[in-house]
């Protein structure tokens, strides 16, 4: 496996501007003759599908939902930020810039980030175009508010529903160009495997979800915008369907696996409440402008959060990190939850969570202008836990929410399979170690409406406008695996076999996820996860129960797919922490702090991205190394204090 | 949270496909925490049926946090079940009682033909926003977003009419079956806004066109929307719909 990342030479600042310049364009009469097929309808995946569409060519998009409106993109909360420096408060596109890099702890690439920096502020002026409706001054002009890892202002909201407004400006786009033909919808479509001809993506085999058929798709070019895999830990922010497969069976096709062991742990979720809970909720990290966090001073207190007087409380936060206060990165935050709970100061009945306290904002600007801000947000807490978030501090407690690794891409953000692109939480690229608040939907609509359209072209001009087809043998070599795998899926049920459900294993190994890959990470924890997988593996394709058939609607089919590949995945997940003997971002090895409790990086030996390449099934895939370097910032240790 | 646990029956409609003829199905489930969702009491009753080796209820869900429009079914009689402002996800069991029946029925409207079970078939809705429901704007280098001023109050009510989640809960609670609510949404919040003024006349009688043409029917006033709506979208964004529709009619330039 060749990495190539293909950065332009030049200053930092003129890059993407030299990459656009030195690209191949395709001629207008000729986009026509090309298709692109774009899996996945979120923010990445519908503002590709309507740009290329408006371009001339001709985009088949997929989706897993009835309606590509649904795409994961739509619960994103808080905001997306842009360095247009409305506040005049300091802002600048280096700025935002640095702070990401920062902010991903020194692990993502300079070039990308900051050319996200760069096209961050177009982002705003097309949503704003398109109608969706952000926030306003009382003046008209553009409001923000403020995110972690950030001491400016430039976080663009609309209520704490930005990633529904933005989602649906990209989503009415894209039906712009369904109506003009351009763009063919397929919902309720799930991929399940890529179609790779002579080293090059050709196109992808996907399960027909109302009929069950095993359909073939051919294109150009092939794009993944199919999200992050934050369910392999079973209870996560994500949505039920989310899942890793595209991705996975695109590795196992041939792309480069990128940092699968940097996840994103959000400190502001709802605490789990009981072993029948399917998902967590999170609550915006918005809310820490306003929200103060705490947790009793003596450990095991049991007395309700407003019988606690004031002096008896630690706004640990703000006490560790006065300068950023309750505003610090989301890893820094949840260490700290995780770290006040387990010195026993943890609140509720299970002791798993802390306080986000809105009593004194209240005070300060009244109930009013905290409602209009989260007013959605209180709404959705009191409905899951019976409590007003208005009368007593919320309870808060870190869940798995993002997901940083992803198939590796260079600058054009294609993976090492020629013709095959990653786009969004799909790839790895912009957040290094950890993600800033508010940078997962700039980056989705980055790629989507600003980088894949330029850089797309320039491939698509390398390859013959001649019509394509799936008459290669590989597609039909590709649908007779999916079609065997459905079959071996099924196969237990029909013997009459006694067993458990998908749900059993998934809940199996989302624990071991939790336990050995969570927040805090060690050797021995991460090679007993390595033993683990295997074992619960081998236990889920002899025992697990699935009814229903493959020539229709199965749900149970569905998942067990997606969990079968997780099951591989998360082997992958463990063992990329277990190289990874630093701590840096979202992942924290406990051999590798500071005396703070700090994570605590090694640049010397871990200043690369580590991408795992497939080998086999049975085999040890290989490890390949993209060294990171930093020309225009200086990785220093994080400070927040 | 204080758990608790409740036993209840549910009755359930099963329909194997949408000719095929539908019935409800009886199960009686003990032990359900009140602090469960309304969804995951549906979960608790699919690991069962799994385990006895029946098939499980097909149901469409997806964030479980109320933003997604995925999920909703008729809960006793009402879209989205009892509480206002709340989609089936957001339902919880604690709003039961020990020994209550529940009856689970899916969105029924013309426009809605069942897939299975719960699952309903709502592209219509997409369609009706292919027909208009966008500002005509390529992806390229619009102004700077601050030179479109839009007073506070106007941004709020757009956002207000933009919440929509496309659930599809106002065509299943309407007696004529009438997705107006979420067409109201949308051509009001393009209507409020600049940015959608100059397609106006053109947006509303397309999309009122596509909604006719997919069998649905009109808006009687019955306000039985309003009150289903998860996202408390009110009948004002109908009436302003309507009047969208009549300014076209009247003066749109063929």
């Amino acid at each position: 496996m060749q990495l190539d990342a293909k950065i332009p030479e030049g200053p930092l600042a003129e890059k993407w501007d030299k990459c656009r310049f030195s690209n191949k364009l395709v001629n207008p009469a000729n986009k026509r003759k090309y298709e692109v097929i774009i899996v996945g309808t979120g923010l990445a995946g519908a503002s590709a599908a309507a740009t290329l569409g408006e371009l001339g060519y001709n985009v088949k998009s997929f989706c897993i939902q009835d309606s590509p409106r649904r795409a994961h993109s739509i619960a994103a909360q808080g905001g997306i930020n842009a360095a247009k420096n409305y506040q005049n408060d300091g802002d600048s596109i280096f700025r935002l810039f640095y702070d990401t890099v920062k902010g991903g702890d020194f692990r993502a690439r300079e070039a990308n980030v900051y050319r996200l920096a760069q096209v961050a502020n177009n982002i705003i002026d097309q949503c704003v175009a398109q109608g969706v409706p952000f926030a306003r001054e009382y003046g008209g002009t553009l409001a923000n508010r403020s995110f972690g890892g950030a001491q400016v202002s430039r976080t663009f909201y609309a209520r704490g529903q930005t990633g529904q407004q933005l989602l649906l400006g990209a989503y009415t786009a894209m039906m712009r160009q369904v109506a003009a033909g351009k763009v063919k919808m397929y919902t309720r479509r799930e991929m399940m495997d890529l179609v790779v001809v002579d080293g090059v993506a050709k196109g992808i085999i996907c399960r027909n979800l109302i009929t069950g058929e095993i359909e073939k798709y051919s294109a150009h070019a092939v794009v993944l915008a199919t999200g992050g895999y934050g369910n392999v830990y079973f209870l996560s922010t994500n949505a039920m369907a989310s899942n890793v497969t595209a991705a996975w069976r695109a590795y196992k096709r041939g792309a480069g696996f990128a940092n699968p062991c940097y996840v994103q742990i959000h400190p502001t979720c709802i605490p789990v409440h009981g072993e029948f809970q399917s998902k967590l909720t999170l609550m915006s990290e918005s809310l820490r402008n306003d929200g103060r966090v705490w947790v009793p001073k003596a450990k095991g207190d049991k007395r309700h959060a407003n019988d606690i007087p004031e002096a008896e409380r630690d706004y640990y936060l703000e006490r560790k990190y006065p300068s950023f206060g309750n505003l610090v990165p989301r890893d820094v935050a949840s260490r700290n939850a995780k770290q006040a709970c387990d010195e026993g100061h943890g609140v509720g009945e299970t002791g798993l969570g802390v306080y986000l306290d809105f009593a004194e904002a209240i005070k300060r600007d009244g109930l009013d202008v905290v409602l209009r801000k989260y007013g959605n947000l209180f709404h959705m807490y009191q409905k899951i836990t019976d409590s007003d978030p208005t009368k007593e501090p919320m309870a808060i407690y870190p869940a798995v929410h993002y997901t940083m690794g992803g198939l590796w891409v260079d600058y054009h953000l294609m993976t090492t399979v020629p013709g095959l692109y990653a786009t969004g939480e799909c790839n790895f690229s912009d957040h290094g170690a950890n993600r800033l608040g508010a940078s997962a939907l700039m980056q989705g609509l980055a790629d989507g409406y600003f980088v894949l359209p330029y850089t797309i072209g320039n491939y698509l001009a390398t390859v013959p406008p001649t019509p394509t087809s799936t008459d290669d043998p590989a597609f039909e070599a590709a649908a007779a695996a999916v079609r065997d795998q459905t079959a071996r899926l099924l196969k237990n049920t029909k013997e009459g076999k006694a067993g458990q459900t998908v749900d059993h294993f998934h809940k199996e190994l989302g624990k071991i996820m939790w336990d050995d890959c969570g927040m805090a990470r060690n050797k021995a924890g991460l090679e007993h996860a390595l033993k683990r997988i295997p074992e619960i593996r081998a236990e889920f394709w002899d025992k697990v129960i699935v009814p229903g058939s493959g020539q229709e609607l199965n749900q149970s089919l569905e998942r067990a797919g997606r969990v079968a590949d997780f099951l591989e995945f998360g082997e992958l997940l463990a063992l990329d922490a277990l190289n990874r003997e630093e701590s840096c971002g979202g992942h924290f090895r406990e051999e590798s702090q500071t005396e703070e409790n700090e994570a605590k990086r090694d640049d010397v030996n871990f200043s690369h991205v580590a991408v795992w390449e497939y080998k086999g099934q049975g085999t040890a895939p290989v490890l390949h190394k993209e060294p990171l370097t930093f020309e225009n910032v200086t990785p220093s240790q994080r400070s927040y204090k | 949270m204080s758990s608790k646990t409740i036993n209840i029956i549910v009755k359930i409609w099963r329909q194997n496909g949408p000719l095929a003829k539908g019935a409800f199905e009886e199960h009686a489930l003990k032990d359900i925490s009140t602090d469960s969702s309304f969804l995951e009491m549906i979960d608790v009753l699919n690991e069962w049926l799994t385990i006895k080796g029946l098939e499980p209820i097909a149901f469409d869900h997806d964030c479980r946090e109320g933003i997604c429009g995925m999920c909703g079914a008729v809960v006793n009689g009402t879209a989205h079940g009892p509480d206002k402002e709340t989609t089936l996800c957001q339902l919880h069991m604690r709003r039961f009682k020990n020994g209550d029946t529940i009856v689970i029925e899916p969105f029924r409207s013309q426009g809605f033909p069942i897939v299975k079970d719960l699952i309903v078939d709502r592209s219509a809705l997409d369609r009706i926003i292919a027909a208009g429901g966008y500002v005509s704007v390529n992806t390229g280098s619009p102004q700077d977003g601050n030179t479109i001023l839009i007073p506070q109050h106007v941004a709020e009510q757009a956002m207000d009419a933009a919440a929509c989640i496309g659930c599809g809960a106002c065509a299943a609670a309407c007696p004529n079956g009438t997705p107006m609510l979420f067409l109201g949404a949308k051509v009001s919040q393009f209507a409020l806004l600049p940015q959608g003024q100059l397609e106006a006349k053109k947006r509303a009688i397309a999309m009122v066109m596509q909604m006719d043409k997919d069998g649905f029917g009109n808006c009687t006033n019955h306000r039985e929307c309003e009150a289903v709506c998860p996202k408390g979208i009110t009948i004002r964004n109908i009436a302003r719909l309507n009047r969208e529709y009549l300014k076209a009619s009247f003066t749109i330039d063929h």
